[in-house]
């Protein structure tokens, strides 16, 4: 365990990464193309929730608690699919950003300007996104999913070429956003200064950084890409839109922050964890080894976070003004 | 760093001029007017409430002056924030820390006006910065400590560093020592003096006469909210400064009559306590209290005053040995039966265990008591004979509120601590547990709690005093008792004891 620069003891990167790989490889070694198989599924099923639980970690670590990511991804999702259907993919996916950054741009507004309490504003986006969505739904149209972009030679590596590489293009943004933030987080100006804020906004004041400024930034940025994580959802993976498609990822999400601790590479790992877990049991299940209805697997995630949150929550800190208005 | 503002040579670093500010109908400061120069500590002393945290806010760009001016290097300047404040060559150490403490030192120094590589932030130049003004100035610290993990002492060092980094040539203190060990104090002096040499004019706020004496060049002495006079701390001496103070003569050492001691009423025999990280804090630890005397407890911080006073009452569990009081054993009890056989006690950390903020002072006031009949009948509470007993109590006590409905938290310190102690002070007790009764309080109010504590005495409570300035002890006390690694380490009569004898008992010489 390091202490270093970034605080508290915290699993090295590397180490996550390489025996995350390390197990991806003997699970390939011993089961072939079941492991890819399971693991193509993980990833998928993962960067949605691993791009919402960024808007998490930009929302918390500046020091605004957004339980809103759930709403946010379901307008995303709706403004992203009909977008896409009226206009084209590109404007629906641009359509889904911006609504989910005007959302996050209206919790901050709550949080730092009104200073409302911040799970109440959450609560509010949600609900308002579930009815709003709801009213408007006109069901009969359909877009086809996004193609899947295959990189050259990278492609064609055993297991990580099917798994990684032959992903379609938001996947492929996701893992950029991931890794972009945590380098950003951990070596910029911009993210020591948002740390800050998000842990002692007294001590970022008295030395000149704006405060208030830092939280809209953050939590209007956060929004966009939970609406992203939405269009996701529905431009990308479904190619279709449902009533409360979103079906708590959003709240998944914020499991996956704690998870993460707070760091985006670490919270990719966790959501990846989850990914892995409902691919297993649909593997299972395909292969007939247990025969257990969907809605059981569907199930899993959240089962799972509980005893997951239940055991590490008491451990992992939050930011330490997460929550709280500043002056 | 030097040099940025030259102005005309002769000028003062720093001048305020006919500064005034009010809020609302109360006047903080009131045509206060000072100089700074280079290379000099200027003192600034004043009882708590007496507008010293206005005039440096307003110094520091976080409040406006109403009117009057503010000069750096002879120009006049307009401070709208503390980013103008900073850009000016002003640098302040505020009285609670500004460091993020999950942050590692250089991290937290640099923070705001980070060197850079490439828009990365430049880890090694930053620490290696930490490094050279550590070194200059004589501010040991490590540039890449996490500095939640340091003493208070070091963040301190970290404070004056980060300062230093922002280019400071004008460098306020505000109430720097209130958090510090004796010892640490003493290096913060050192340091003060460095810096000073080192050409960095320094504004030292405190209401520490000691401290003033010891390291300032001059003193402005503030009182109401307006300046009463500026010495060289040569010119005069400690009685002299706190008659400035406090606006009449004061009795550091306050007169009592010899202790006629009774019966024992507090009786402690081998007593363990663990302290919150589950190491045995207390260890073997006897005293005996009698009524109609006061025992000090001297001792180093951290050599388990606090686990023992919060034992004594009941706040901690106690592990071993036991716990007499009048003969009953009270080893078990839990806080509330020890206060019902009538234990006063006025704990050392005032905000977490010695009233509700938010709640009134009246409320506040009877805490100890709401539900005696007087206060509470049939389950419901006489709100008029609380505020009858509170408006009694707080001029008895001279707590100066806006009035008892004002929430407690919007008290100063020193008030608040009378309040607490007006509340445990006016129940009939048997015992009267103190611990750092005076912690953060200004000299006129020290002298009265004082006072308080003997009156209880001399109405036959048993008084035990826990506390880190010996001169407390030593004045109020009737017996000492130097408490080193959790016993008792030596007992002295507190009439023929100096404190140097103490003191060498506290940092390790044999007692008996």
């Amino acid at each position: 365990m390091k202490r270093s620069w970034t605080g508290r003891p915290v699993p090295p990167n590397g180490l996550v990464a390489g025996s995350l790989l390390a197990a991806a490889f003997v699970a390939y070694g011993i089961w072939g193309f079941r492991a890819t198989a399971v693991l193509g599924f993980a990833v998928r099923s993962s960067t949605p929730l691993a791009l919402a639980a960024m808007c998490g970690i930009l929302c918390e670590r500046t020091g605004v608690i957004n339980i809103g990511i759930e709403g946010q991804m379901l307008l995303g999702a709706f403004a992203g699919f009909f977008g896409a259907a009226a206009f084209g993919v590109v404007a629906g996916v641009a359509a889904a950003v911006v609504l989910g950054a005007l959302v996050g741009a209206f919790l901050a507004l709550c949080a730092v300007t009104w200073r409302v309490d911040q799970i109440i504003a959450g609560a509010v986006i949600n609900i308002a996104a579930a009815g709003f969505t709801s009213f408007l739904y006109r069901p009969g149209r359909v877009i086809g999913s996004l193609p899947t972009w295959r990189i050259p030679l990278l492609g064609d590596l055993p297991l990580l070429g099917p798994v990684l590489f032959r992903a379609q293009p938001l996947t492929y943004l996701t893992f950029v956003v991931v890794i972009g933030l945590q380098v950003a987080l951990f070596r910029t100006p911009w993210g020591r200064r948002t740390t800050a804020v998000g842990e002692h906004p007294g001590a970022a004041d008295t030395v000149g950084i704006d405060v208030a400024r830092y939280r809209y930034g953050n939590v209007v940025a956060g929004g966009a890409l939970a609406g992203l994580a939405g269009a996701l959802l529905s431009v990308e993976i479904t190619g279709s839109f449902d009533r409360g498609m979103t079906a708590g990822r959003g709240f998944l999400a914020l499991a996956i922050v704690i998870m993460g601790r707070w760091r985006p590479a670490l919270a990719w790992a966790a959501a990846l964890f989850f990914g892995v877990l409902s691919g297993l049991v649909n593997q299972l299940n395909f292969d007939r080894v247990f025969d257990v209805p969907p809605q059981f697997v569907a199930m899993l995630p959240y089962a799972t976070t509980i005893v997951v949150l239940a055991i590490f929550s008491t451990r992992v800190r939050p930011p330490a003004a997460a929550g709280r208005p500043y002056p | 760093m030097s040099g940025r503002r030259e102005g005309d040579a002769g000028a003062p670093l720093l001048e305020a001029r006919g500064l005034t500010k009010r809020f609302g109908s109360v006047v903080a400061n009131e045509d206060v007017s000072l100089q700074l120069r280079r290379g000099e500590v200027l003192g600034l002393l004043g009882e708590n409430g007496a507008g010293k945290s206005t005039l440096v806010k307003m110094l520091f760009g976080l409040h406006r002056p109403d009117s009057g001016e503010i000069r750096v290097g002879g120009e006049v300047v307009r401070l709208r924030s503390p980013r103008d404040a900073i850009g000016m060559g002003i640098g302040m150490v505020h009285q609670h820390f500004q460091l993020v403490p999950v942050m590692t030192v250089a991290e937290n120094v640099v923070l705001g006006a980070e060197p850079t590589r490439h828009r990365f932030v430049d880890r090694r130049r930053a620490a290696a910065e930490v490094q050279e003004l550590s070194e200059r100035f004589g501010l040991a610290v490590d540039p890449d400590a996490v500095v939640e993990d340091l003493p208070i002492g070091a963040q301190q060092r970290v404070e004056i560093i980060k300062a230093l980094y922002r280019g400071a040539e004008i460098l306020i203190l505000d109430e720097p020592s209130a958090v510090l060990t004796p010892e640490e104090t003493d290096e913060l002096l050192r340091v003060v003096a460095e810096l000073a040499a080192g050409g960095v004019g320094i504004v030292f706020i405190t209401h520490k006469l000691r401290e003033v004496m010891d390291a300032a060049d001059r003193v402005v002495v503030l009182r109401d909210g307006r300046v009463v006079g500026e010495v060289a701390p040569g010119d005069t001496d400690e009685a002299g400064l706190a008659a400035l103070m406090v606006g009449r003569s004061v009795v550091l050492r306050i007169d009592k009559q010899p202790a006629r001691p009774g019966g024992t009423v507090l009786e402690i025999r081998g007593l363990e306590v663990d302290d919150d990280r589950g190491r045995r804090a207390v260890q073997g630890f006897d005293l005996e209290v009698r009524a109609g005397e006061i025992v000090g407890v001297a001792g180093v911080q951290g050599n388990g005053q606090r686990e023992l006073a919060e034992a004594i009452c009941g706040m901690r569990p106690r592990s071993g040995g036991c716990v007499l009081l009048r003969e009953h054993d009270v080893t078990r009890l839990g806080a509330r039966a020890i206060h019902d056989l009538g234990v006063a006690h006025i704990p050392e950390d005032r905000n977490k265990h010695g009233l509700v903020g938010s709640y009134s002072v009246a409320d506040d006031l009877v805490l100890n008591r709401f539900d005696e009949p007087g206060f509470a009948r049939w389950g419901r509470r006489e709100r008029a004979a609380v505020r009858r007993w509170a408006e009694q109590l707080i001029i008895e006590f001279d707590v100066r509120t806006p009035g008892v409905e004002a929430p407690a938290d919007s008290l100063s310190g020193g008030n608040q601590q009378k309040l607490i102690v007006a509340r445990e002070l006016s129940r009939e007790s048997v015992l009267v547990v103190a611990a750092q009764p005076t912690r953060g309080v200004d000299v006129g109010s020290i002298e009265f709690i004082h006072r308080q504590l003997v009156a209880a005495r001399d109405r036959g409570a048993a008084v035990l005093v826990i506390s880190a300035e010996l001169e407390e002890l030593l004045a109020v006390s009737d017996r000492i008792a130097v408490m080193r690694s959790g016993c008792v380490a030596a007992m002295f009569d507190a009439g023929s004891v100096t404190s140097e004898a103490i003191g060498l008992v506290m940092g390790g010489a044999a007692g008996h």
